[in-house]
């Protein structure tokens, strides 16, 4: 049975927000967090709380502390040494595992992500853009009037004005999300699951009917999350140029960009669409997402074998899925740039926030395995044509007969600007973070 | 002699150049300090001329020399019965496996060494899945094998790189060629082989 009542919202609910920002905090000793904590603490709320009123909210408020946060707060290094060794190095300790080198290493960041003294995220969805200003305003004042209470970086994200979720390179977005069990919500044919919550959600039994000790103590950990947070450019004027040279006809440069994908961009997939797009199939969830590949597509003709969803969810073809999946919120960031304009130089993405039990096993395996493995599938020398580290050396091969198609020094259509790990936890653990901690702690930090 | 660098290892890894038979030195502590690969659970052994893989060497608890042959009945038993469960094995690419039993003065150590495609960290992970699928499992035998083991992979991941004893030097005759690549040949050879029959 899951406690809807202490599990924040952001776990098990899409919100219908069309605005947020994201601001990243740091405290200089453990009272600047508390006090923050605790006016912030009636507006960050729970899946029951969130599902009784989702309709007339007009903004929705998630918080999350780096282990660096943690330990401000006054949690106690013994308790921290029972947090994930990954949780506690943080992403930009994890670079190497990650894949992000190059222009993708965290000295490269731009918005201070990569910093020790990052120690929160405050997440707010907002309906609109009036809602989001008055609640940053809101918290503005709230910062100011906290002594020790600093942001160290905002990030405002933005749904794309067309009437379904895509990123912008184009590509249908949200279209394969895990459900888990209990959640009331049923899956769509071909996203797997009902999933177990503890594959999401601390103090829950896993696929395996296991259930993992809890970091210490158990009131902050129970019923807490991990998220991933990453910040990915997209070189919206790159991909389109791609397009234009490996495709001679509009028709062909969309195939080029369904065979990165795997999906057309209307996000049909090519499984089951494999030789023209298909815009009803595209926007049918009880279809839309309804395929594996064992069988039906075994060698790649239809869907390459290192084309973007086969490397993120290979399906039938990989062993413990279950154990894998990640739930997805965020939003993209930055200006559209329309259709034929040339690159503005603005930076636009996605502000991605991945949620998992377990950073070790989901997130960081789908990057150093499925997205960064020149191996993967007996690949040779590829890596994830969309958010892999791609240096230019790397190929993408696209099946066709009687002769494969093979593109060479792939660019790199996205590039990380930030991110870092962050502890979610649940609502009595925010209230005890806020109230409690560990008062023997000295509150004076560095 | 110089250990070749991974460097050059990755050099040979992009020619591809599985026609030529080569001698391969492996620094100490089996990988290659210029590059290393960093894993998820700490440095991964680096793919080699003979593919990934490893060698575990550890000692038997006293008395339980018997449970590892009886192991290797019910496995090779329980394979019998159930030819299917051979495909639980796909995901860990394997080449080759091989259980050794090594008597040492009054004691007994065991050996267990793999050959595979998948990196180190990956193999570990998802041998889970085929101990689930209800496969006995030899190495509870072993001292010093986590008792939580099914549970907890990060303590059955430190138990393999504890004991892995890295090779220091390889010859392949075929080097870095992955088990799926030498299947694929092996088809390959017998379809022409269909062809020219068809031919005639």
């Amino acid at each position: 049975m899951l406690e809807l009542d202490d599990i924040q919202h952001i776990v098990l609910t899409r919100v219908p927000s069309l605005t947020g920002r994201y601001e990243f905090l740091s405290f200089r000793h453990a009272a600047a967090g508390r006090e923050w904590l605790k006016a912030l603490s009636d507006t960050v709320r729970s899946t029951a709380a969130v599902r009784a009123s989702n309709d007339k909210d007009r903004r929705w408020v998630t918080v999350a502390f780096t282990c660096n946060g943690l330990r401000t707060l006054g949690v106690d290094e013994a308790s921290l040494g029972t947090f994930p060794a990954e949780f506690v190095q943080g992403m930009a300790a994890r670079a190497a595992t990650l894949g992000d080198m190059g222009a993708n290493h965290p000295d490269n960041w731009i918005d201070k992500t990569n910093s020790p003294d990052l120690h929160a995220i405050a997440i707010l969805f907002a309906r609109d853009a009036a809602e989001r200003q008055r609640c940053q305003t809101e918290h503005e004042k709230l910062i100011a009037q906290i002594e020790g209470a600093e942001v160290l970086s905002a990030l405002d994200v933005e749904a794309l004005p067309f009437d379904y979720p895509r990123d912008h390179f184009g590509y249908r977005d949200r279209i394969s999300q895990p459900v888990i069990e209990g959640s009331d919500e049923v899956p769509t044919p071909g996203s797997g699951g009902p999933f177990k919550p503890g594959e999401f959600i601390l103090g829950y039994p896993d696929d395996d009917g296991v259930q993992h000790p809890l970091p210490q103590p158990e009131i902050l950990s129970r019923h807490g999350s991990f998220i991933a947070y990453r910040r990915l450019e997209e070189h919206v004027g790159r991909f389109r140029d791609f397009l234009r040279e490996h495709g001679e006809t509009p028709e062909g440069q969309e195939l080029v960009a369904a065979k990165l994908m795997g999906r057309w961009r209307s996000g049909a997939p090519l499984i089951l669409a494999p030789e023209k797009d298909d815009s009803a199939l595209a926007a049918d969830p009880q279809r839309n997402n309804d395929f594996n590949y064992k069988r039906e597509d075994p060698l790649g003709y239809a869907m390459p074998l290192g084309a973007h969803i086969r490397r993120m969810n290979p399906r039938d073809t990989a062993p413990g899925m279950n154990h894998r999946r990640m739930i997805r919120r965020g939003s993209t960031y930055g200006p559209l740039l329309p259709e034929g304009a040339p690159d503005d130089g603005m930076e636009r993405g996605l502000a991605a926030l991945v949620i998992c039990a377990s950073l070790i096993r989901q997130f960081e395996f789908a990057q150093n395995v499925w997205i960064n493995d020149r191996n993967f599938h007996e690949l040779g020398n590829e890596r994830d044509p969309i958010i892999g580290n791609q240096d230019g050396t790397l190929e993408f091969k696209i099946p066709k007969r009687p002769i494969r198609k093979k593109i060479t020094g792939l660019p790199a259509f996205t590039t990380v600007r930030g991110g870092a790990y962050f502890f979610l936890p649940g609502i009595r653990a925010l209230k005890w973070l806020a109230t409690n901690g560990t008062p023997q702690v000295d509150e004076t930090i560095g | 002699m110089t250990s070749k660098t991974s460097e050059v290892v990755l050099e040979q890894l992009k020619k591809q150049d599985w026609a030529q038979p080569v001698f391969m030195t492996i620094p100490k502590g089996g990988t290659f300090p210029e590059i290393v690969e960093e894993g998820r659970y700490g440095p991964i052994f680096p793919k080699t001329a003979c593919c990934y893989g490893f060698s575990i060497f550890a000692k038997v608890k006293p008395g339980k020399e018997e449970a590892f042959y009886e192991h290797a009945q019910n496995v090779q038993k329980q394979f019998d019965e159930n030819p299917t469960m051979i495909e639980a094995f796909e995901p860990l690419k394997l080449h080759y496996l091989r259980w050794v039993l090594i008597p040492w003065k009054n004691e007994m150590f065991f050996m267990y060494q793999a050959v595979f495609d998948t990196d180190f960290d990956k193999y570990i992970e998802d041998i889970m899945p085929v101990f689930a699928s209800g496969l006995e499992v030899s190495f509870v035998n072993l001292e010093g094998w986590p008792e939580d083991w099914r549970t907890n992979i990060p303590a059955q991941n430190k138990f393999f790189r504890e004991h892995h004893c890295p090779a220091f030097m390889e010859y392949a005759s075929y080097p870095f060629v992955s088990a799926d690549e030498v299947r694929k040949a092996l088809k390959l050879k017998a379809a022409f082989s269909t062809v020219l029959d068809q031919m005639q």
